[in-house]
């Protein structure tokens, strides 16, 4: 992949700045997502609430789904590929949708190794839990990285666990004397070069959306003041009793992150959220952000 | 005239997109910028950018939040905009098969016209108007302006589509200049507003402009 490509898809991340990004596994959803302000859709054949419940092996969507919702929509279309399947990723460059998740939330394809993203001329975004983890897909090509927080459970605490956890690598290493990031570097798994780059930027040096447990608009607003650059919401949209209020409601919120009048109002009169899943007494076999190393 | 201008600020609007990275510019131009989230933001700004980002859901929050008829009284009493790729669509009056929002420039857009991000591409040329060096361009899922009104002139004419284009008070450019090291635009558009922003050198590209400079604008 030349260097101007990868700069291109970074670029495209910040035009996603400040923006929800919705889960959607028709074209009626997908509509509903742009009509209510979404900056990108992501195509999906069940959300992660519905993966979660149903089980079975969850592969990459079926193309001629994805093709008519990216037939149906103006914005960017992003799609899921299973952790290191790169053909999937191959037939979703060769669909030219926008975007690929190399998401936790399909089972992994590859128990070992991430897709070699550099290989590609589509940008990937890819979930982590901590720094290293970040800078690992980085490392690997990714052109934005989101939390990976607990999808499926309209809980948002590991998505909050995720990104504090990261703000304070972060602080750590910018605070550091240069001679002490090599064994932080070891330590947590951080690429060296690029530990460096977010030692000097003090942030990671590509777009960070929340993921991964976002339901109410309270919870957008709550990851974006922690810092996130955007949000991925997956079923806590259409898993609520009003999805195109809701849908309205976390855009609003996530543009007014910290006026809390404006957040009051996109809280009012949205029906139910979904319902929510206790992520401390699920077992651990059931958690789908340890899948990813 | 418009009264309010001697405050010299530059707004960009900031709802969605890519905001940072204009406030980056303007500092780099020496021109004080603000972001612009409430109506009440926009008194005594000389200029305002809409930047780019996703055209709908700009045209909803501007919809829902009462900005798009602030922005059009500011407009009315002599606020000059610039609006980069889907700030350009907003500011259209004609955006084929779709209704306008702005509707205050007269072009006609088409929306994303190049197809997706694999279309997403680099190029540069030389605008007379702006720099006497070619100009670096970024094009991500830009739309293309087909078509200008009589009192528009065109700034940048690629193969069949119109880059950039202004008329009295109001620029438009389907490509992002402040995704490049070039400030040639971002001068351009002070001055337009009446400011008098720090001349650039012959190429007027900022040496020191990295792709994360925006961080900076960020934190």
């Amino acid at each position: 992949m030349v260097e101007n490509r990868y700069l291109l898809n970074t670029q495209l991340a910040q035009m996603l700045k400040g923006g929800v990004i919705m889960d959607v596994v028709n074209v009626e959803q997908a509509q509903i997502a742009q009509e209510a302000g979404a900056v990108a859709v992501m195509a999906l054949e069940r959300v992660p609430a519905d993966i979660r419940k149903q089980g079975g092996v969850a592969r990459m969507s079926e193309p001629d789904l994805i093709k008519a919702i990216k037939e149906s929509v103006t914005i960017p279309v992003m799609a899921k590929a299973r952790i290191g399947h790169f053909v999937e990723a191959q037939i979703l460059q060769a669909l030219k949708i926008d975007y690929i998740d190399e998401s936790e939330v399909l089972t992994p394809a590859d128990e070992e190794c991430h897709i070699d993203k550099t290989c590609f001329e589509i940008p990937f975004v890819c979930g982590a839990r901590n720094l290293g983890e970040a800078l690992r897909r980085i490392a690997e090509g990714a052109a934005m990285i989101r939390t990976k927080g607990e999808a499926g459970t309209g809980n948002v605490v590991e998505a909050v666990r995720h990104m504090r956890t990261m703000n304070r690598e972060i602080r750590q290493l910018a605070n550091m004397p240069t001679e002490e990031v090599v064994s932080f570097a070891k330590n947590n798994g951080l690429p060296y070069e690029l530990a460096l780059e977010v030692k000097k930027l003090s942030r990671l040096p590509v777009v960070n959306f929340a993921a991964g447990g976002i339901a109410t608009p309270a919870d957008a607003a709550l990851m974006m003041q922690l810092g996130c650059d955007g949000v991925f919401v997956g079923s806590g949209i259409f898993k609520s009793s009003d999805p195109v209020r809701r849908a309205g409601a976390i855009v609003k919120a996530t543009a007014y992150y910290n006026d809390p009048d404006k957040l009051l109002e996109a809280s009012l009169d949205l029906g139910d959220p979904m319902p929510g899943l206790d992520v401390a007494s699920m077992p651990a076999g059931e958690r789908l952000a340890g899948r990813g190393w | 005239m418009y009264a309010a201008a001697p405050s010299g600020v530059i707004g960009v609007l900031d709802l969605q997109g890519g905001v940072q990275e204009h406030l980056e510019h303007l500092r780099r131009i020496e021109v004080a910028g603000q972001p612009i989230k409430h109506a009440s933001d926009l008194e005594g700004l000389a200029g305002l950018i809409i930047p780019g980002g996703e055209s709908t859901c700009l045209a909803r929050l501007l919809r829902i939040f009462g900005l798009r008829e602030a922005i059009e009284a500011h407009y009315h009493q002599g606020l000059k905009l610039w609006g980069t790729c889907a700030g350009a669509i907003l500011l259209a009056r004609e955006n084929i098969g779709e209704a306008p929002c702005l509707g205050l420039i007269d072009i006609a857009v088409s929306r994303n016209a190049f197809g997706s991000q694999l279309d997403s591409f680099n190029d540069e040329a030389l605008a007379p108007a702006l720099a006497r060096e070619p100009i670096p361009l970024t094009f991500i899922r830009a739309p293309k302006i087909i078509s200008v009104g009589t009192d528009v002139r065109v700034l940048l004419q690629l193969n069949d589509y119109i880059a950039a284009a202004e008329d009295d008070r109001i620029l438009v450019t389907i490509f992002h200049p402040e995704l490049t090291p070039s400030l040639a635009f971002h001068r351009y558009f002070a001055r337009k507003c009446g400011l008098n922003p720090a001349s650039g050198d012959e190429t007027d590209l900022d040496p020191n402009w990295t792709p994360q400079s925006w961080i900076q604008s960020r934190k």
